[in-house]
């Protein structure tokens, strides 16, 4: 075997490693699910209207064509909650007589080519009886509205309600009650790899090889399997090179189902790639919410009090396994962020409309949250004609653990220190001089700040406490040294760009004495990987880092009771590095190749002591922990046009021991584009029939290199005892954050027009509509 | 998003393309250049063209050239080729300017400025720059060729007074006078994406005052076109801010603004009003 020699003699756990992942993508080397043949191609006939009764369906002589009437044997998609007056409602896999949003699937086409299925799909006449679509939450909570479902009364899908005890004795004794009614418009994550599925026959077995661009492989096979009638074992689900998911590739895609149905009944392979219209229609969206908040502070700016009420649009269907629950529940648990609030008042609904179903997206719920809580504390801050920072200095956490009046429990944290570290970084006092003196030749600089908590790492008792019938949480991982030396983690976890490979190859390195570069991660794909959840929700390096561990320490024991007994010495006298077992204090060393070849072709010099082969399993499944930052926005806004241009962004977070620097910064990076763009660009619209208007990448705008400023990066490492390697979750972060401080800062640099922009996205056209009915708008000529 | 089907032809010379357009137009034969406008629309099926002619492979139709008193422009010259200014003087820089807030770098590389003015998208930048500077069009077909002012080509939202059969060959700028004064200003949601509202403009400074002021304004209407009103304000006054905003005023009165879901008949207003005096805060030496 290679010599395991490069190691440097200090840890490989925090070093900027290259990421194993990038040679192969940035080659054109990536393997996608469109890349691959298939025999029949399949195009998806979709409702053009978002509400109404399917009459005839209507196919030219000859064409290969799927309808509900075909799928009688399958069972809807139906996920479960057993709490928050959940109401079980089904999604048929082709809708079923009924259409409840436009873009919904009604059929779908089959033929020898993609063009070909296309042109088909063109000829397929369905004659849809039109009735009244309800777009808006706020209108489908309104008595007498048409129901979506019927079992779902009121159109109300989940309704949560927290209210602590003595929280109106509390509110009374407010000096001042501050308010925001936020608004937050529809999104759609948009991965650059749209959705794509590939399902394969194999007549010698009988098994099927569902390819496709997922986060939760496990889960797919089981619920394709579920509503299938068919065994775990028939189905294999690959995930291969994925290009990004936020969330919408960790829904359940009923295209998945039929594409499996499909392959089995045609004994053939078939394959579907979703194109950018439909991924904008008829994916998945988010954010759609309305949320009013109100504060009670007390005379010194103490939040003493919170009463919210979140109305979350949840579309037409239920997502699995989340449910559509996972929205408004999130804003319930968290909407008091990272602020000491001991009474809290709040109803969170989620909302049936004839929309495309949301689906958990980056962040989930709390980068409206934030953005709305973060208004408050802006508008108390102005109320007390103190810096925002200051009000908040007043209210952040600062000892733990800490308990949150929704139960949530914040381990070691630096709320108040990145905070203080962002200020000094952006160095405030100086902004606040250029941005008077600024407004004074008539420009309007703004700073925001925002400062959050991320709940990332949980495993399955904070599922179970929303009471889901499948509770995701814990992840395994196998752990494996061959007898050619390599080592190869074989991980429940499905990352699709996060370089999860690389920074899990640095954490097992480092317990067991081998180069990261002779560790192999395997994942995606469901017959070499041990059941997992996939990657969602900041969790993949806070649990498959914990699994790896237990599975790296494991085998680290193995190695050195195999090294004690041929060294003949004591285990505790024995360390791992750079490839060999070395008894300290001496010239003896013995590589681990040999140690592992030896458990493999010569177990019977251990006299039965040591099991045969090196292979562990590692299973980790905590509690959670709390990563937290506070992010920084400098805008001007061009009060003519009510265009904001972002000159500058930064970054102060805690997110524990940092695995590997450069990855973590990228998921900030990333995470505050989108953020970004949420709260100046992207908005799906619908007009008032129902139909999409932001249908192509020149209507929902994400923002482009040239929309995203400098991001300025801190890191604070706070170890925490919530996670055993230490690291704290960042996925989401990035995203929570930044369309907060985005909007604090538009609203700082309107302070003199005292206008309040309180919906994002804060496109020009609704900045000028509010400084227009400021009233307060200068006419006067000047020179730029 | 494939388009429907389709056949192409790649005639040689423009007299192949005229007689392709000929037989083939009633057929709803269309002339693909850049492809740039055409094949997004083809993939969404929103057009359908059953022939495509292909003039990327004409000779000489790239050309860009002085011919007298104008800058020629073949019908196949990209937007591209004007990144670097295509002839010394004042029209050169003007394009090398206009032509960076078009799209992106390899859209530039493909489209052509011909196939602009023949697809007439309201924002179009070229659009924008033949109106306020008088382009004249050179317009072939079968039945011989014609010579169109740019305000009798353009005639709303793509639309543009080309017969079916009708090639657009080359396109005439202006060559400008050598002390002409240019300013452009345009408003995009994001980098390269359609202006909401542009402005170019043009004038001279004699003695120190404005005088042949051209005002275009764009992407507010249905098309580019100049503004009498605004152009009025300026002729014979010293540049000064109070010009400009009275400018930037006239321009938002005189313009009838398209409205859409997002946007509505003030806001475009307001963007016209700003477009305008910033090209004209642009336009100073
Ligand atoms: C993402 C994106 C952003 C864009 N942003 C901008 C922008 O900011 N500003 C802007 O101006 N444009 C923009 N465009 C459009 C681009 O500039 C096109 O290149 C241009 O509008 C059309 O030129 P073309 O050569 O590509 O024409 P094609 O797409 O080939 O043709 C367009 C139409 O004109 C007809 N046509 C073309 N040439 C002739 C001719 N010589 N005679 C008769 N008919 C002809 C075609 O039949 C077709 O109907 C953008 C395009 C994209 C994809």
């Amino acid at each position: 075997m290679t010599a395991h020699t490069k190691g440097s003699g200090t840890t490989w756990v925090g070093r900027s490693l290259r990421r194993v992942e990038d040679p192969a993508l940035v080659t054109g080397q990536g393997r996608f699910t469109a890349d691959l043949p298939a025999v029949h191609w399949v195009r998806f006939v979709r409702s053009s209207v978002a509400a109404g009764t399917i009459g005839s369906i209507t196919a030219p002589d000859g064409a290969g064509i799927v309808t509900a009437a075909d799928l009688k044997s399958l069972k809807p998609i139906r996920p479960m909650l057993s709490k928050f007056n959940y109401v079980a409602v089904g999604q048929p896999i082709l809708a079923d007589g009924v259409v409840r949003f436009t873009g919904e699937a009604i059929a779908a086409v089959y033929a020898r080519g993609k063009d070909e299925a296309e042109d088909i799909a063109e000829l397929i006449e369905v004659e849809i009886a039109e009735t009244s679509p309800l777009i808006d939450a706020i209108d489908a909570l309104a008595d007498g509205a048409p129901l979506v479902h019927a079992e779902a009364t009121g159109n109300v899908i989940v309704e949560g309600r927290i209210v602590t005890p003595g929280f109106d004795e509390v509110w009374k004794t407010a000096h001042t009650i501050i308010r925001v009614d936020g608004r937050s418009r529809r999104q759609n994550a948009t991965p650059m790899e749209a959705r794509a599925g590939h399902a394969a026959f194999d007549a010698s077995t009988g098994r099927v090889t569902l390819t496709c661009t997922t986060q939760m492989p496990h889960l797919t096979r089981t619920a394709v399997c579920d509503i299938i009638g068919m065994p775990e074992s028939d189905l294999r689900v690959v995930a291969p090179d994925v290009g990004g998911g936020f969330g919408q590739k960790m829904s359940l895609a009923p295209e998945y189902v039929l594409l499996v149905w499909l392959a089995r009944k045609l004994r053939s392979s078939v394959a579907w790639t979703e194109d950018r219209r439909e991924n904008l229609i008829a994916s998945f969206h988010s954010r759609d919410q309305h949320v009013e908040l109100e504060g009670a502070f007390d005379k010194g700016g103490k939040l003493l009090a919170l009463r919210g009420d979140i109305v979350a649009n949840v579309g037409a269907y239920s997502c699995f396994p989340t449910t559509s629950g996972v929205e408004p529940l999130m804003a319930l648990a968290e909407l008091p962020g990272p602020y000491d609030v001991r009474a809290y008042h709040c109803r969170s609904r989620g909302v049936l409309t004839h929309t495309c179903p949301m689906a958990p997206y980056r962040g989930v719920s709390r980068p409206v949250i934030t953005f709305v809580l973060e208004r408050l504390m802006d508008k108390a801050a102005a109320f007390f004609a103190i810096e925002p920072t200051e009000l908040r200095r007043r209210n952040l956490i600062d000892t733990f653990p800490y308990t949150s009046a929704t139960g949530l429990v914040f381990d070691d944290g630096s709320y108040k220190a990145t905070m203080e570290m962002a200020i000094a970084a952006i160095d405030l006092r100086s902004f606040r001089k250029q941005q008077q003196t600024a407004r004074e030749n008539g420009r309007y600089l703004g700073i925001g700040f925002a400062t959050f908590s991320e709940r990332t790492g949980y495993g399955t008792p904070a599922f179970a406490a929303r009471g889901m019938a499948i509770s995701p949480g814990f992840e395994t991982v196998h752990l494996s040294i061959d007898p050619s030396g390599f080592v190869e983690a074989r991980i429940g976890s499905s990352p699709h760009g996060q370089g999860l490979r690389t920074s899990l190859a640095q954490i097992i390195a480092d317990e067991i004495g081998i180069d990261p570069e002779f560790i192999k991660v395997v994942h995606g794909d469901t017959d070499r990987s041990p059941y997992g959840w996939g990657t969602f929700a900041s969790r993949s390096l806070v649990l498959s880092g914990g699994a790896s561990l237990i599975a790296a320490q494991k085998i680290r024991a193995k190695l050195v009771k195999m090294a004690g007994h041929m060294l003949e010495a004591a285990p505790e006298d024995i360390t791992l590095q750079a490839g060999s077992a070395h008894v300290i204090g001496t010239d003896r060393s013995i590589t681990i190749a040999t140690l592992v070849r030896a458990a493999y072709h010569q177990v019977h010099i251990f006299n039965g002591e040591i099991e045969p082969g090196m292979t562990e399993t590692g299973t980790y499944d905590p509690s959670g922990t709390f990563s937290n930052a506070c992010h920084v926005a400098l805008v001007e806004v061009d009060i003519d046009t009510g265009r904001v241009e972002m000159k500058k962004f930064l970054v102060a977070e805690d997110a524990g021991l940092i695995i590997n620097p450069m990855i973590a910064d990228g998921q900030v990076h990333g995470g505050v584009a989108q953020g970004i763009g949420n709260a100046l660009l992207e908005e799906i619209i619908y007009d008032e029939t129902g139909n999409i208007l932001s249908s192509t990448l020149a209507d929902f705008l994400p923002p482009t290199s040239r929309e995203i400023p400098e991001i300025e990066l801190h890191h604070i490492e706070t170890l925490t005892g919530n996670s055993i390697t230490k690291a704290k979750g960042l996925g989401e972060g990035g995203a929570i954050g930044a369309p907060a401080a985005v909007i604090s800062a538009i609203n700082d640099a309107l302070s003199p027009f005292g206008v309040s922009i309180d919906e994002m996205p804060a496109t020009p056209q609704r900045i000028r509509a509010a400084l227009r009915s400021s009233g307060k708008l200068p006419s006067h000529g000047r020179f730029a | 998003m494939k388009p429907a089907p389709f056949t192409r032809h790649v005639p040689k010379t423009i007299d192949e393309v005229v007689s392709a357009l000929a037989e083939f137009a009633p057929q709803d034969g269309r002339i693909l250049a850049g492809g740039q406008s055409l094949v997004p629309i083809m993939a969404f099926r929103m057009a359908r063209p059953t022939h495509l002619i292909d003039i990327n492979e004409v000779e000489g139709l790239d050309r860009i050239a002085i011919d007298g008193d104008y800058l020629s422009i073949g019908a196949r010259a990209r937007h591209g080729a004007f990144h670097k200014p295509v002839i010394d003087g004042v029209l050169g820089k003007l394009l090398a300017f206009v032509v960076s807030h078009i799209a992106h770098y390899p859209i530039r590389m493909r489209g052509t400025f011909c196939g602009s003015l023949a697809h007439a998208d309201p924002s179009s930048e070229w659009c924008l720059v033949a109106a306020t500077l008088g382009a004249q069009l050179v317009v072939k077909s079968v039945r011989g060729e014609r010579i169109v002012a740019v305000e009798d080509f353009l005639e709303g939202i793509m639309s543009t007074s080309l017969a079916e059969d009708e090639f657009l060959a080359e396109a005439r700028l202006p060559l400008l006078p050598a002390d002409t004064q240019f300013g452009f200003y345009e408003f995009s949601r994001r980098a390269g994406d359609f202006a909401m509202a542009a402005a170019l403009v043009t004038y001279r400074l004699v003695d120190g005052v404005i005088v042949d002021a051209h005002v275009g304004i764009g992407g507010a209407e249905d098309r580019p076109r100049r503004i009498a009103e605004a152009e009025a304000v300026l002729n014979g006054q010293a540049p000064s801010p109070d010009l400009f905003v009275a400018a930037g005023e006239a321009a938002a009165d005189a313009v009838e603004p398209l409205e859409d879901i997002l946007t509505t008949a003030e806001y475009r207003c307001d963007l016209v009003r700003a477009v305008t005096r910033r090209a004209l805060e642009r336009s100073l030496p």
